[in-house]
């Protein structure tokens, strides 16, 4: 590339060259040809149908928390089919690389693999489709009109999008990190991955994780400033409970990766020696400072999957929550001591008898209050009208995943039985177990519950239903034997294996995986079934389950606005007291309703963080410089724009809301 | 128990009328403070980690110079009294915004940006003594995390006078109206935040860094 003039294209173009594409690997050529093919095919669409201008305003540039909380979920699910691949990838390797056999993907891509896998799940799927639920549900629970700080909304949204991107480039330009999705120093230090997959790795991160922290700020500030009238902290809906300290952990736990991410870039690119033992530095000090923030995480993750099924639960039982007043204690305690149990993921590093009980002990004491939970949600069903719809469905088996995930995570708090099953395949089988069993089976109950409020119809419930049974037995087959595999010593990331005894366990794991490939079509299936059946499974009433909470007192979808009257609260159960008094929507005396503007800065930010994140990864200093003088030029140009808000004329409320009433009563 | 309760409040509610609409025109109080103190809280966690690894890792000098031989107290002292008194003059601006009057607070803001110019130039150039007598980030342990401890707060100095200049901006075209009150006040207590934090440096990495 450009031969010539050597020292101009190193000056433009850094450490990229043309060798940096993959085109000599087919797996990654045929890749990139599907998703190419499949990008083109939607830009296609997209253009014939005229959308871009529909998408720019309604979407893209929108504050509106409803949408912001869509997107979120699109892009969770997206990444999700990405991730899914690279597991599938993996179990199929693990179940024929036997003996002579090698497999199909040499050692230099399998461990970029198992390395994006973890990465993209938690940041890119999980974290995603957390946040998303969290911006769609909370300020509609709490009877706000948005969140606190709108366009920092759509700008944390792209500013995910942007970390999201990145990560998949590195698919085609250069390749992802081969480190484990932690990338421990001193195998992530310059000298052991000198190319940029590591970089890919903290520049992803580092952008997506502004996002996140900003959009942690936003909806605590939410929650505390902009709760309807009369709804007391201890009359908050548990959704919105879990909310609240999910978004404390984000808050008080994010800037911890953020801070570990830097020093772990000063070592790579300025030479500074944190972490490099020769000169002082300590790569434990890593070790602790990124689980300080990892724990934390898993229970921003989990804390929110508690809250759907607590709402979830509540409604197809006919039941208020038992122990609605445990259930928050419950979720603080829990929040508290997210903090006070970082080390048990490393006992193994020989800190000593002493501090490894006192943070066995503090592990085992996080499932007290955990199983206070559980009893109070089998206490909700005992003697409830338990109607099995979808997502009672997923909570249902919830429960029974996620009892054994914390039986086998007591048991690898106790440090003499984590040494020997410490990064061993039983580890892989439990936080498996914990997070498809928690986290993903909570949002997928929390997405058919919550499907109907955004969209105005119901997800088909057969299709969700084989999804549902194909995702359950899938998980036992895909993991029960890793449990095994773990017991007998079996560790993880390994792409080859000589004990032939052990290839039948890895067998029935690529079969679970396989199950849950059908799982995940039956999904997009249900969702394309769905769509086509809109008019039969359309929702009228804005509250197809007979809900308790404020967000089913407003229209499927709601509007721009949410409420036309900010509601007054009495109750925790809100909406269900409201129903009990045959509360009436009132039909006039309308107002005119403050609300904020669109905005393309947000998106624009995001697009040019991406190009310096792009930049950096790959040493193009003079477009890092141009990029990031862009960024602080628009971030201050933003600031100049004061006209960020309007009024809804009392006219087209009064406009919508009569619409409403018509559909209300046409199908009584 | 839980069944009771739902009973209980359905028949106590028979009897009353319960409004369910906020009265007037309710309008949720604004957030910007509060989410900005958050924010700062947030950032405070990012020195929290750089103070940590200081703890951890600034004796160790790997053979280079250790902190009694390259710090150098004067210098550091009169730094740090420009920061504080650069506190002492936001303060005395907050007052003038206050009784609104524009002229005024903006002369204080303009003293404050100067201080922390004077702060930030004297910061410099101590790293570049530094780097020059071969104690640059890359020497030891104990540097390089003593440069990004200090460095990071530099960095913040320096985001808040782009954010002073940018207010001065604004406020000489828009005048002292809410919004602008509001981001004076964010402002404000960004600065204090970092003279907070300075104080920490100072006591923790210079003062507690030269004694043997």
């Amino acid at each position: 590339m450009m031969s010539n003039h050597p020292d101009l294209a190193k000056l433009i173009f850094g450490r990229l060259t043309i060798d940096q594409l993959p085109l000599k690997e087919p797996i990654v050529v045929g890749t990139f040809a599907v998703v190419a093919l499949g990008a083109i095919a939607l830009l296609g669409v997209i253009t014939y149908y005229r959308l871009w201008g529909y998408l720019w305003r309604e979407w893209f540039t929108s504050i509106d928390h409803k949408k912001i909380g869509v997107m979120y979920i699109i892009l969770g699910l997206v990444m999700l089919l990405r991730g899914f691949s690279d597991a599938v990838m993996m179990r199929a390797q693990q179940a024929i690389a036997f003996g002579h056999n090698a497999g199909y993907l040499p050692p230099d891509h399998y461990d970029q693999i198992f390395t994006a896998h973890g990465v993209i799940m938690i940041f890119f799927v999980a974290m995603p489709l957390v946040t998303g639920v969290m911006n769609f549900v909370m300020p509609l629970q709490i009877g706000a009109r948005d969140v606190a700080f709108p366009f920092l909304n759509n700008f944390s949204f792209w500013m995910t999008v942007s970390g999201a991107v990145l990560v998949m480039i590195s698919l085609f330009v250069g390749e992802f990190a081969r480190t484990g999705w932690l990338a421990y120093p001193p195998l992530s230090d310059i000298v052991s991955s000198p190319d940029a997959g590591v970089d890919y790795f903290i520049w992803s991160l580092q952008i997506a994780g502004v996002g996140t922290l900003l959009s942690g700020v936003n909806l605590l500030t939410t929650i505390i400033k902009m709760r309807a009238p009369g709804m007391t902290l201890m009359r908050m809906p548990i959704f919105t409970w879990t909310a609240l300290c999910t978004n404390i952990l984000i808050v008080a736990a994010f800037p911890v990766l953020t801070a570990v991410l830097a020093m772990l870039a000063l070592d790579r690119y300025a030479g500074t020696n944190f972490f490099d033992t020769v000169l002082g530095g300590n790569a434990m000090m890593y070790v602790n400072l990124i689980w300080i923030w990892g724990h934390p995480e898993v229970y921003i993750l989990i804390l929110p999957a508690f809250g759907i099924f607590s709402e979830v639960t509540a409604t197809f039982c006919r039941k208020r929550l038992f122990g609605y007043a445990s259930m928050v204690y419950a979720t603080v305690v829990i929040t508290v001591l997210a903090y006070l149990v970082w080390l048990h993921h490393f006992f193994t590093m020989g800190s000593g008898a002493s501090v490894n009980s006192f943070f066995g002990i503090t592990t085992m004491i996080i499932s007290i209050p955990t199983g206070a939970k559980i009893f109070n949600w089998l206490f909700t069903m005992y003697r409830g009208r338990i109607e099995f719809e979808v997502p009672m469905l997923w909570t249902v088996g919830f429960i029974v995943t996620f009892a054994i995930g914390g039986m086998t995570g007591v048991l690898l708090a106790v440090p003499p039985a984590d040494f020997s099953l410490h990064n061993s395949l039983f580890l892989v089988a439990h936080f498996h177990n914990v997070i498809i069993g928690g986290v993903l089976f909570g949002l997928f109950a929390g997405i058919n519950y919550w499907f109907p409020k955004a969209f105005g119809f119901r997800l088909d419930p057969f299709w969700g239903k084989c999804s549902f049974w194909f995702w359950l037995i899938g998980f036992y087959f895909a993991f029960m034997p890793l449990y095994v595999l773990g017991l007998m010593g079996v560790t993880r990331r390994l792409n080859h294996f000589d004990d032939p005894s052990l290839q039948i366990w890895f067998e029935i794991a690529a079969f679970g995986a396989f199950l849950i490939l059908l799982g995940i079509v039956s999904m997009l299936i249900q969702f394309a079934v769905s769509f086509m059946r809109r008019e039969k499974l359309r929702d009228v009433t804005g509250d197809p389950w007979g809900g308790r909470t404020l967000e089913w007192s407003t229209s499927s979808p709601p509007p721009k606005y949410n409420f036309a009257f900010t509601p007054q609260i009495h109750d925790a159960d809100a909406w269900w007291q409201m129903k009990q008094h045959h509360y009436q929507r009132p039909l006039q005396g309308f107002t005119p309703i403050h609300m904020p503007k669109n905005t393309g800065a947000g998106i624009i930010l995001a697009g040019l963080a991406t190009v310096f994140g792009f930049a950096m990864i790959w040493y193009m200093w003079p477009l890092a410089i141009i990029s990031f003088v862009a960024l602080l030029a628009t971030g201050i140009g933003h600031t100049f724009n004061y006209h960020r808000d309007y009024y809804i004329p009392a006219d087209e409320v009064a406009r919508v809301e009569a619409s409403r009433t018509e559909l209300l009563a046409s199908h009584v | 128990m839980s069944d009771m309760s739902t009973t209980m409040t359905a028949d106590n509610g028979a009897s009353q009328t319960l409004d369910f609409h906020a009265s007037g025109d309710y309008h949720a109080p604004n957030g910007t403070l509060l989410g900005f103190w958050i924010y700062l809280m947030s950032d405070c966690l990012i020195f929290a980690c750089l103070f940590a690894t200081f703890g951890v890792l600034g004796r160790e000098y790997a053979g280079g110079p250790t902190a009694a031989q390259v710090l150098e107290l004067p210098i550091v002292a009169l730094n740090t009294t420009l920061l504080l008194f650069s506190s002492i003059t936001y303060g005395f601006a907050v007052l003038e915004m206050r009784a609104n009057r524009q002229g005024l607070m903006m002369m204080w803001l303009a003293i404050t940006g100067l201080l922390g110019a004077g702060f930030i130039g004297l910061e410099l150039t101590e790293f570049a003594h530094l780097i020059s007598i071969g104690a640059g980030p890359q020497r030891s342990a104990f540097l390089s995390s003593f440069f990004t401890l200090v460095g990071t707060h530099g960095l913040h100095v320096t985001c808040g006078l782009i954010w002073l200049v940018t207010l001065m901006v604004q406020v000489s075209k828009k005048g002292l109206i809410p919004a602008n009150k509001r981001r004076l006040m964010c402002l404000s207590m960004f600065w204090h935040f970092l003279d907070l934090i300075w104080v920490g440096v100072f006591s923790f990495v210079y003062l507690m860094g030269v004694l043997p």
